[in-house]
């Protein structure tokens, strides 16, 4: 009936809504972080005293599992979408092991830094610069924990199948975040300001 | 089906009114993930603490009426000014304008909820805790001065001053938690804006036939998510240094008190256009349905507002010129602050382009976008003063940048606020509120604004400072300073008015019906109040203005739109 072409109800097809919220979450997330990395970029040598980033070492094997992660997360979405909860289940358990991994590479340099070094968060600038941004990536890594867990726990009661594979794709969209994040962090930290 | 357009539906029979016991009703009320209940419980709770903080301003402009008064003590003077600013702007601004989007968004684009209405319940229950973190302060948060104090920093709480050595007690870190806590309420919900605006939209409801109000709320949450969080950032940074013993914002060890100032202005500026763009879209709404015109120059609007948000982004400096910028961050500030004029000058004339040639009608609700207009265009021009630094050299901290922010933040948001409630109450309660109230309400409120924020530029202009406690007889400041006070009281009198006229029109106010002001987008379509559902049939738009098209057939505007 009408000659303009309005619009065509069978392409009427919105982004997800998961998506979307996710994304956003992301952005203010990383203004959050930004903060964070200016205010570490910008003390970078004014500690009036005290200890400097040369006692730090580099965490490569860290790096690599924390990056390692990424992949193996996207390889229990490939499972996941394709139905296949067994592989899922492997590659999701793997994403948890190198999570976990992180985070314990992480405590025993902090335990070392603290015991062994006597660099705490009240130490001088360069203690509070490091420990709240490293500290405020790691909180967001055990966030993600806390998620592959929940998710983990619900795979092995066998609650998880095909149709929840979006759900599964929003979560790792964040924890792809927190891997992109530690680019950031770990290349101001421990390359730029060491 | 493309050619139908929405239908108006009567709402179900089950939705009908049944008489409930009232713990029922409050528990209703409590554990509600509607989006029009949330949306009134934002509102509500906004215009309590608009009352609360009303209150305080009335305290500090009766410390301020004569020179060398002891009305209150210095140190409750401290509290009060703090405790205004940061009421007012976050528990006051930022929920009501969140309730107003909470409640219309979902209606103006044709779906039945946010997004994650779980998240919308769980981000304002975050808000209002928030809100009591803040009063609790009072008689928790012990401070310098023995048991009760509350936070007495300043709402932009500049350091070193928020140290340890020098704030001791526990009313800063209440502040700090607070504005945490209600933070990331307001994060949740300004994701939520932004998923409904984007997945929960009607069919043919494009990007470019949202109504302006959608438009503008779905900028600001954007804009929300980029600056409520270095806001975040900031106070965990300053909570570090208050508990952990950090050094952030400590000069002794290397940090700086100047950071603080840039990271909370790049929240703190933003935080104004989070503020006044909801304004600018309740008056995108109204303006042209009182001018019986379309809005002129839609994608302009648009453009425009979606500027402002990318501009408002990198001027946060300009409250900073005093600090001592180098030559080329001055005027790096200077200009991309006289920036802003670019595109809220083209929503001025867009308004006006509206308004002329129109059918104006003067309705209460239009009479507060038409102060809105001139006041905001004043509140501009002050403000383009103020972006020129060695003009703000002569006057910052003065009495001339509290009449500029408050011409921007009483003189163009509350007015709007005022106006949006005269608009909309009749869809939310099903009555209309009086309009002989209504002008009362207007005109002392108009008055008493002119009287006191007026004068304030020019007690300014003679060199009164901000946050003061009081002042000697001898400086000239004696009789504006009493003037101002007094129109203090005029506008205390008009809300009290307005208060008065909300529970009045609730129980004796004429029925509304659903479309009392012959408007144009889809919430006029529903029952006043809306059932729960919203739309009982998924409603089909054409046009920016379905109601019109619905209203004359013969004469759509998706002729005519592109």
């Amino acid at each position: 009936m009408s000659t303009l072409p309005l619009f065509a109800d069978e392409t009427w097809q919105p982004p997800s809504r998961g998506r979307v919220g996710m994304f956003s979450l992301i952005v203010g997330e990383s203004a959050i972080f930004t903060i964070f990395v200016v205010a570490y970029i910008y003390y970078i040598g004014r500690s009036t005293y005290g200890p400097t980033p040369r006692i730090l070492d580099i965490p490569i094997f860290n790096s690599i599992c924390l990056f390692s992660s990424s992949f193996t997360i996207v390889m229990a979405e490939y499972a996941i979408a394709r139905g296949l909860i067994r592989r899922f289940a492997t590659w999701w358990g793997l994403t948890m092991l190198l999570g976990l991994e992180f985070l314990l590479g992480t405590a025993i340099e902090w335990r070392d830094l603290i015991y062994n070094r006597h660099f705490t968060i009240r130490t001088n600038l360069f203690g509070t610069t490091f420990y709240s941004l490293v500290g405020l990536h790691a909180t967001h890594v055990v966030v993600g924990m806390i998620g592959l867990s929940l998710v983990m726990l619900f795979t092995l009661l066998g609650r998880v199948n095909q149709r929840h594979a979006e759900r599964i794709q929003v979560f790792a969209l964040y924890w792809h975040f927190v891997d992109a994040v530690w680019v950031v962090v770990f290349t101001v930290v421990y390359i730029v300001g060491r | 089906m493309a050619d139908q357009t929405l239908p108006i539906s009567a709402p179900l029979p089950e939705a009908e009114a049944q008489r409930v016991p009232w713990l029922e009703w409050m528990h209703s009320w409590v554990v509600t993930v509607d989006h029009k209940k949330l949306g009134l419980l934002y509102i509500v709770y906004a215009i309590f603490f608009l009352l609360v903080a009303g209150a305080e301003a009335i305290l500090i402009r009766i410390q301020l009426a004569w020179p060398d008064m002891h009305f209150v003590s210095p140190e409750v003077y401290d509290e009060l000014f703090t405790m205004h600013g940061t009421t007012m702007v976050f528990l006051v601004g930022m929920p009501i304008l969140f309730g107003f989007a909470n409640y219309l968004v979902p209606l103006m684009i044709g779906a039945r909820d946010m997004a994650f209405p779980r998240l919308n319940a769980f981000s304002f229950w975050l808000t209002a805790f928030g809100g009591l973190l803040l009063y609790f302060s009072i008689v928790g948060g012990f401070g310098l001065y023995g048991m009760g104090n509350a936070p007495d920093v300043g709402w932009w709480a500049y350091a070193p001053l928020t140290a340890k050595a020098f704030t001791p007690g526990h009313n800063t870190d209440y502040w700090a938690l607070a504005l945490i806590v209600s933070g990331f309420g307001t994060l949740g919900t300004a994701i939520n804006i932004i998923a409904t605006t984007f997945s929960l939209r009607c069919k043919g409801m494009t990007l470019m036939r949202m109504p302006l109000f959608v438009w503008l709320m779905l900028i600001v949450s954007v804009l929300t998510l980029v600056t409520i969080t270095p806001l975040t950032a900031a106070q965990i940074m300053l909570l570090i240094d208050r508990y952990l013993g950090g050094h952030f914002f400590d000069a002794q060890a290397g940090g700086s008190p100047i950071v603080w100032m840039h990271f909370f202005w790049i929240f703190g500026h933003p935080e104004v256009y989070v503020l006044v763009l909801p304004a600018f879209a309740i008056a995108n709404e109204v303006i042209p349905v009182f001018s019986r015109k379309a809005i002129f120059g839609y994608p302009a609007m648009v453009a425009a507002s979606v500027g402002i948000c990318f501009i408002s982004l990198t001027v946060w400096a300009h409250h900073m010129f005093t600090v001592g910028m180098t030559s080329v961050g001055n005027t790096f500030f200077v200009l991309s602050t006289m920036m802003v004029g670019i595109p809220t000058g083209i929503k001025i004339f867009n308004w006006l382009a509206t308004m002329w040639g129109g059918r104006i009608r003067f309705a209460t609700p239009m009479l507060f976008c038409t102060a809105f207009v001139f006041q905001f265009l004043l509140a501009g021009l002050t403000g383009i003063m103020l972006s020129v630094a060695p003009w703000d050299w002569q006057l910052h901290n003065s009495y001339f940048v509290i009449a500029h922010f408050h011409y921007v933040l009483v003189g163009a948001i509350v007015f709007n606020i005022f106006a949006a409630i005269y608009y909309w109450y009749p869809k939310a309660t099903g009555r209309m509120l009086s309009e002989t109230l209504g002008k009362w309400h207007f005109w002392l409120f108009l008055i008493g604004f002119h009287i006191t924020f007026d004068t304030m530029h020019f007690v300014g202009l003679l060199g009164m400072p901000r946050s003061i406690y009081t002042y000697e007889p001898d400086r000239g400041w004696n009789t504006l300073n009493l003037i101002i006070s007094m129109g203090g009281f005029v506008q205390a009198i008009a809300v009290l008015l307005f208060a008065w006229n909300l529970i009045y029109s609730y129980v004796r106010g004429r029925a509304a019906g659903n479309d009392p002001w012959d408007a144009w987008t889809l919430e006029w379509s529903t029952p006043s109040p809306p059932p729960a559902y919203n739309f009982a049939i998924d409603p089909v738009v054409r046009s920016r203005r379905p109601l019109w098209d619905l209203k004359h057939p013969h004469d759509p505007d998706w002729k005519y739109e592109r």
